[in-house]
C-alpha cells in the first residue's frame, strides 16, 4: 500500500479520525474502569481504618468534625475508639493520614493514605512514626507533646526531613483535636491541650524554617530535581 | 528478516540511557531505588511495545506531515489505558508506579522509537524493537537504581547490606542521581569500545 499523500483533506481526514477514536477508546476503559477504581479506593480507606484501630464489630458513617472525617468504633455497643482521617501540606503535597486512637485518646496506629514526599526522606514517614527511633503509638496527645524533639516535642524527626515530619505530626495532633471534639465534653480539657500543641509546632515550623541548613539544602535538592 | 538483532541492538548497541542518551528525566527522577527504577523501566517497556506495533501497522495511512501528532495521540492513549487499568485492577500496583505512569508520555524515548524505527519496519520488528529497547531501558534503570540505593541507604531492593547510617544522603537527592548517571555512562561506553577492538 502506497503512503497517503500529505493534501489538506487528508491531514485533516487522517488527524480526526485518530482523534475520534482514540477518545472513544478512552472513553470505553474510562467506563469500565470508573466502579473499579472507586472501588479500590473504598478498599484502601476502610483497609487503613481496620490497621488503625484496636478490633470493632460496628464502625458509625463518617462524621465531619472541624472539616476531618472521624470514624467511631464500637465492639458490641461499647465505644473503642475512633480513626480520623486528617490532611496537611507537607514538603511537596498534601499528606493525608488515617489515625487511629482508643476511647482514651491514645495513638493505636496510623496508615498514610497519600503522600508526595521526597524519595528517600520525607517518605520514610510511611513506617518512621511506627519504628524504633520514634514511635507515636502508645502515646496519648493530651500527656505527650506529640512535635519533634527540635521544637521541643517527644517526637524524633525522620532524618533531614524535618519538614515532612512536622507536617505529618500537626495530621495526628488535627486529628486528635477532631477526635476530642467528637467525643464532647468528657475530653474537653485534652482537645484543648491537644489544639495548643498544634499551634504550638504550627509557629515553631514557620519560625525555624530558614535558619536549618539541612533543610534549606534538602529545599534546594528538590528544586533542581523538579526541574 | 532477522528478528533477535532489533531486540539486541536495543538493549546493549543503542541503549536508550547509557548510548542514545534518550529520556534522561525519567531516568534521574525515579531511580532513587532500584524498585522505583524497574516500575518505571516497566511500565515503559509495556508502552513502547504497544506504541510500536500500532504505528508499524497505521504508518502508512498517516500523511507524513501530521505523522508526528498521531503518533503522540496514540502513545498518550497507551498511556491512559494502562493509567486507568492498573488503578483499577491492581491498586497496590499502582500506587507504588502511579506517579511514574503519566511521565511515560514525555519521555522522548517512545517517540524516537516510533519515529526512527516503527515508522519504517513491519509490525514484529517494530515490537521486538520495543522489547529491547524497553528491557534495556528497564536495566539501565534498575543499574543505576541499585547503585543509588546502595550508596544512599545501604539497601538493595529494600533489603539491608549495611546500618543506615553509613549511606550516603547525598545519592539519594538528585546530585547524587547525575554522578552515578555518568560514572555508569563513561563505564558502559568503555565496555563497548573494548568490545568492539
Amino acid at each position: 500500500m502506497k503512503k497517503l499523500e500529505s493534501t489538506f483533506v487528508n491531514m485533516t481526514v487522517v488527524l480526526t479520525l485518530f482523534a475520534l477514536v482514540a477518545a472513544g477508546a478512552l472513553g470505553a476503559v474510562y467506563s469500565v474502569t470508573e466502579e473499579p477504581i472507586a472501588m479500590a479506593q473504598v478498599a484502601k480507606q476502610q483497609e487503613a481504618i481496620k490497621v488503625v484501630l484496636p478490633d470493632f464489630t460496628e464502625l458509625s458513617e463518617a462524621d465531619t468534625v472541624n472539616g476531618l472525617a472521624v470514624y467511631k468504633a464500637y465492639n458490641g455497643g461499647s465505644f473503642v475508639g475512633a480513626a480520623v482521617e486528617s490532611q496537611e501540606t507537607g514538603f511537596n503535597g498534601p499528606i493525608r493520614v488515617m489515625v487511629g486512637f482508643d476511647a482514651d485518646g491514645t495513638i493505636v496506629n496510623y496508615s498514610v493514605l497519600e503522600q508526595k514526599e521526597t524519595p528517600g526522606l520525607g517518605t520514610k514517614m510511611v513506617d518512621w512514626f511506627k519504628g524504633e527511633k520514634a514511635d507515636i503509638r502508645g502515646m496519648n496527645p493530651a500527656d505527650a507533646n506529640i512535635a519533634v524533639t527540635k521544637d521541643g516535642g517527644d517526637v524524633d524527626a525522620i532524618t533531614a526531613a524535618t519538614i515532612s515530619s512536622r507536617a505529618f505530626l500537626r495530621c495526628v495532633n488535627a486529628a486528635y483535636a477532631a477526635f476530642s471534639e467528637a467525643n464532647g465534653a468528657a475530653a474537653k480539657s485534652d482537645a484543648v491541650s491537644g489544639a495548643t500543641a498544634q499551634t504550638d509546632s504550627q509557629a515553631a515550623a514557620q519560625d525555624t524554617i530558614n535558619v536549618e541548613p539541612i533543610d534549606s539544602a534538602a529545599v534546594n535538592a528538590a528544586a533542581q530535581s523538579e526541574k | 528478516m532477522n528478528y533477535i538483532k532489533p531486540f539486541l541492538n536495543g538493549l546493549v548497541k543503542e541503549n536508550p540511557t547509557f548510548v542514545i542518551m534518550l529520556g534522561m528525566c525519567p531516568t534521574l527522577a525515579t531511580t532513587t531505588s532500584a524498585l522505583n527504577g524497574m516500575g518505571m523501566g516497566v511500565a515503559t517497556m509495556f508502552v513502547l511495545i504497544c506504541s510500536n506495533v500500532v504505528i508499524s501497522l497505521i504508518k502508512n495511512i498517516v500523511p507524513d506531515k501530521v505523522r508526528i501528532p498521531v503518533y503522540v495521540v496514540v502513545i498518550a492513549t497507551f498511556v491512559t489505558i494502562v493509567d486507568l487499568v492498573m488503578q483499577a485492577y491492581v491498586p497496590s500496583l499502582y500506587a507504588a508506579l502511579g506517579l511514574f505512569i503519566p511521565l511515560i508520555v514525555v519521555n522522548c524515548i517512545v517517540l524516537g522509537r516510533a519515529e526512527s524505527f516503527a515508522a519504517k519496519n513491519n509490525a514484529l520488528a517494530s515490537m521486538m524493537d520495543g522489547a529491547g529497547i524497553g528491557l534495556g531501558f528497564t536495566c539501565s534503570l534498575t543499574i543505576v537504581g541499585i547503585v543509588r540505593e546502595i550508596l544512599g541507604t545501604g539497601k538493595v531492593f529494600s533489603f539491608s547490606l549495611f546500618p543506615e547510617e553509613y549511606g550516603m544522603l547525598l545519592f539519594i537527592l538528585a546530585p547524587g542521581a547525575f554522578i552515578v548517571l555518568g560514572y555508569m555512562m563513561a563505564l558502559f561506553n568503555r565496555f563497548l569500545k573494548d568490545r568492539g577492538k
